[in-house]
């Protein structure tokens, strides 16, 4: 018989006021086998970590029970606890009456009831807890990013600084990611390639760091500390090491009308390119969906003229194995493509832009080498009318648009504007906005100067309809202060468009068995707590996979994400989980059910020796569980026939327990 | 006149550690209630519920199951969820069978993000346990002392 251990946290008054944690503590200990039961006002802190450890080493506890918050925040705390004392970390068990009682319900009876038979489930479990004890598993000390913008990079530049290896997997044939293409930066308007493109220099010359550019992720084994990943080097038909990236193949391509994704597609590239002057790896790359080569066979400019003899017209995809201890998902964001809003006119109208069409206009490096001119008619714009929350901020029933907010269009619209207004003093700038987001250092102080010294005309309101007449966009909108209809006539009018994850990153998700929200963003362990690390170990995020971020703060992110992928590559040894499955080889059959629904092949099958009857032996084909490979998800425990497979701190048995304890009252 | 005790209905849901259990987390954090009769049993994916778990369940006298785990694809264990979904049609079409309510048991795929769905999912399906009354055709009265 155990000695259970029963712990009631009031958690200041976030239990305690919905709860009677006193009576939950007497009706908990008249239950068979608890032999201690107490409330305490904060059972996490260091002095209710002390009085369970008291209790335990008094009363010779043998199991735990704490009634308190979500085991997803507080298990691990007991857990440790628990074993300073002696006692197995695995015989302490959550009951939880925060998230499951005292904050939904308002009745305190009614409360106090469910507490008592959510803390009895619990302490029918802990009578059937065993022991357990942790396997041990080796740490492959290389970290793989996946993405090489901002984010990839800092968190590339920061575990190599550590002094461990570190790959980056980048599907375009340059790192550089969305920032390559921004031309200032808020609040501070220094330009954003002077201070990215020294650190893409720094990634390429770093001993410790392997670009792995126009490649991307094919699969991920394994598990944390152990996986093995498949990355497939798209077939970029020049020889890397060769190529030199003097350019000239990319000046005499013959085939000029490639749009040019780099410039979104607001000029056009040759079919050999290489996206920019700064890009890293410094390589060409064909496009074969546009080399004339590639589709008739007939050209081959670009191979006459290289020096180096790097073209290769039948380079084939290539995979790479590679192992690493830790991956690093920035896999970034793109912005919304408004195609879908019939009414502001982008799909049909050339002078409706985006914010990054405006960003490469605005670019030195830019198609236009960074005067102001409109699409359609390459003359200066005189009035700009700037619409904000496209995409963003709709209702959860508004399919064509995103719940949440974008977070870093109001800034950038504002150093649009500032930068627009400087230049160009003749523009008249209006910003029709929902509401003017703008938290952050130096940030209200930037948008104000935008409206006080550089005179942007914002506007509280929508813009309805924007339409195209003679060459002028005529723009219908409501001023909702003054409650007037307004009608501007504008030469550009720019979308400030949603952050959308990029499309990749479901796929990726899907290897690394990350979990995701409804809007594709990475779901992180605890929104407060681990917020650079994915639920899944091993997994890490950096940038805005996550959620919506400025450059600030994906950078201080990327390091956060650096500095967990250092603290696990730092250990030479990881403890697995040890709620794993195991087999009874006294009941299995050798059917190969179990192994069939494995999805990490940890199931393996041996023939066994076993005595029969009349001092005979039989040779049996048995299942036996590789611990370090099973993440213990119990889908072989319903498949086994027999009963033969069990899931460790899961077990038929202790489920049972809990299913009868709640439905005992 | 004698005081009819209101039927308050019992209810088990077994959620996958990951993601609905997650989500019951997030509607405690976002207080948003649901009826106190419907009791959480975590398991690390809807793959380890045995449907045994579930007849267990109504031969003790529970007068609904539900068992909530992560959206089709979205398994924290890339398939566990579909072994759950396959082995939960199979018993639910026995329980039909044996002609126990269809509405008593239900199978939900709550994210971890889905605080409002857990709550409206609870809220609906106490509702129409406590609609359909007691389980009598499976509880065991054995098992009550």
């Amino acid at each position: 018989m155990q000695r259970i251990g029963v712990f009631i946290c009031h958690c200041g008054t976030n239990i305690a006021a919905t709860v009677d944690v006193k009576a939950v503590a007497e009706a908990l200990g008249r239950e068979p086998g608890v032999v201690f039961s107490t409330d305490y006002q904060y059972m996490c802190s260091e002095s209710g970590q002390t009085l369970m450890r008291d209790a335990i080493r008094e009363h010779k506890l043998t199991g735990v029970v704490v009634c308190s918050c979500s085991p997803r925040m507080h298990e691990t705390t007991f857990r440790k606890a628990a074993e300073k004392e002696g006692l197995n970390p695995y015989m302490v068990e959550i009951a939880n009456i925060r998230e499951q009682v005292s904050w939904i319900h308002k009745d305190v009876a009614e409360a106090t009831e469910k507490a008592i038979i959510l803390g009895r489930a619990a302490i029918a479990k802990v009578h059937l807890n065993k022991p357990l004890k942790a396997g041990e598993s080796p740490v492959t000390k290389r970290a793989l990013v996946i993405g090489g913008g901002i984010a990839g990079i800092q968190t590339a530049l920061d575990i190599a600084e550590a002094g461990f290896e570190v790959d980056i997997v980048e599907k375009e044939p340059t790192i550089g990611g969305k920032m390559a293409q921004i031309d200032k930066t808020f609040p501070t308007l220094d330009c954003a390639a002077c201070i990215l493109t020294p650190k893409m220099v720094d990634v390429a010359q770093n001993e410790k760091i392997k670009i792995f550019s126009y490649s991307e992720v094919e699969s991920v084994k394994g598990f944390v500390g152990n996986f093995k990943v498949a990355i497939r080097k798209k077939a970029r038909y020049v020889d890397e090491e060769k190529c030199t990236g003097c350019g000239i193949c990319t000046e005499k391509c013959p085939q000029k009308k490639v749009p040019n994704e780099f410039n979104m597609g607001l000029d056009t590239r040759r079919a050999i390119y290489i996206p920019f002057a700064q890009a890293v790896p410094k390589v060409a790359t064909i496009d074969a969906n546009y080399c004339t080569m590639m589709k008739t066979g007939k050209c081959g400019v670009c191979q006459k003229l290289c020096g180096a003899g790097a073209i290769d017209y039948k380079q084939q995809d290539t995979i790479v194995e590679r192992e690493y201890g830790a991956i690093v998902a920035a896999t970034g964001f793109n912005p919304m493509k408004p195609t879908q809003y019939n009414e502001l006119g982008y799909a049909t109208c050339e002078d409706v832009v985006t914010s990054l069409e405006l960003e490469r206009l605005m670019n030195a490096a830019g198609p236009t080498a960074g005067t102001l001119l409109r699409p359609s008619d390459k003359k200066h714009p005189h009035t700009i009318v700037f619409v904000q929350c496209v995409g963003s901020r709709c209702d959860a029933e508004n399919e064509k648009g995103k719940p949440y907010c974008s977070k870093i269009c109001c800034m950038y619209t504002a150093k649009h504007a500032m930068l627009i207004r400087e230049k160009y003093p003749d523009t008249e700038v209006y910003v029709f906005y929902i509401d003017v987001r703008t938290p952050g250092k130096n940030f209200d102080e930037f948008y104000r100067r935008a409206v006080e010294q550089y005179g942007v005309h914002y506007v509280k309101g929508q813009v309805g309809k924007v339409v195209e007449e003679n060459g002028v966009l005529k723009v219908q909108a409501s001023d909702l202060l003054s409650g007037e209809q307004l009608h501007i006539d504008a030469d550009l009018v720019v979308l400030a468009t949603a952050v959308e994850p990029d499309k990749s990153a479901r796929s990726i998700a899907t290897m690394l068995t990350a979990s995701m929200d409804t809007n594709d963003f990475f779901t992180e362990a605890h929104a407060k707590l681990r917020p650079v690390e994915s639920p899944t170990a091993g997994i890490f995020l950096s940038g805005v996979c996550q959620g919506p971020k400025d450059i600030p703060e994906t950078v201080s992110q990327a390091s956060a994400a650096a500095a967990k992928v250092i603290g696990l590559l730092a250990k030479d040894k990881l403890t697995c989980n040890p709620c794993v499955a195991e087999s009874d080889e006294m009941l299995c059959n050798g059917c190969s059910s179990c192994e069939k629904v494995c999805p990490y092949g940890a199931i393996t099958y041996t023939d066994k020796e076993f005595r029969g009857p009349n001092r005979t032996t039989l040779i049996r084909r048995v299942a036996s569980v590789n611990p370090a490979v099973c993440q213990g998800c119990g889908a072989c425990t319903v498949a086994c026939p027999s009963g033969a497979m069990d899931l460790k701190g899961f077990s038929n048995r202790q489920i049972m327990a809990e299913v009868d304890a709640i439905c005992k009252m | 006149m004698q005081d009819v005790k209101e039927f308050r209905p019992k209810i088990v849901a077994f959620c996958c550690n990951w993601c609905s259990y997650a989500g019951a987390d997030l509607a405690g954090s976002s207080r948003l209630a649901y009826p106190a009769d419907v009791k959480i049993i975590r398991v690390p994916c809807s793959c380890r519920v045995n449907p045994l778990f579930i007849l267990r369940a109504f031969q003790r006298g529970a007068d609904g199951v539900i068992m909530a785990g992560c959206h089709p694809g979205d398994c924290h264990y890339t398939s566990g969820n579909y072994f759950a979904r396959r082995r939960m049609t199979l018993l639910f079409s026995m329980l039909d069978y044996l002609g126990i309510e269809r509405e008593r048991t239900r199978v939900e795929w709550i994210s971890a993000a889905e605080g409002a769905k857990f709550s409206k999912t609870m809220n609906e399906f106490a509702a129409t346990v406590a609609a359909l009354g007691e389980n009598k055709r499976l509880e065991d009265l054995r098992c009550k002392k």
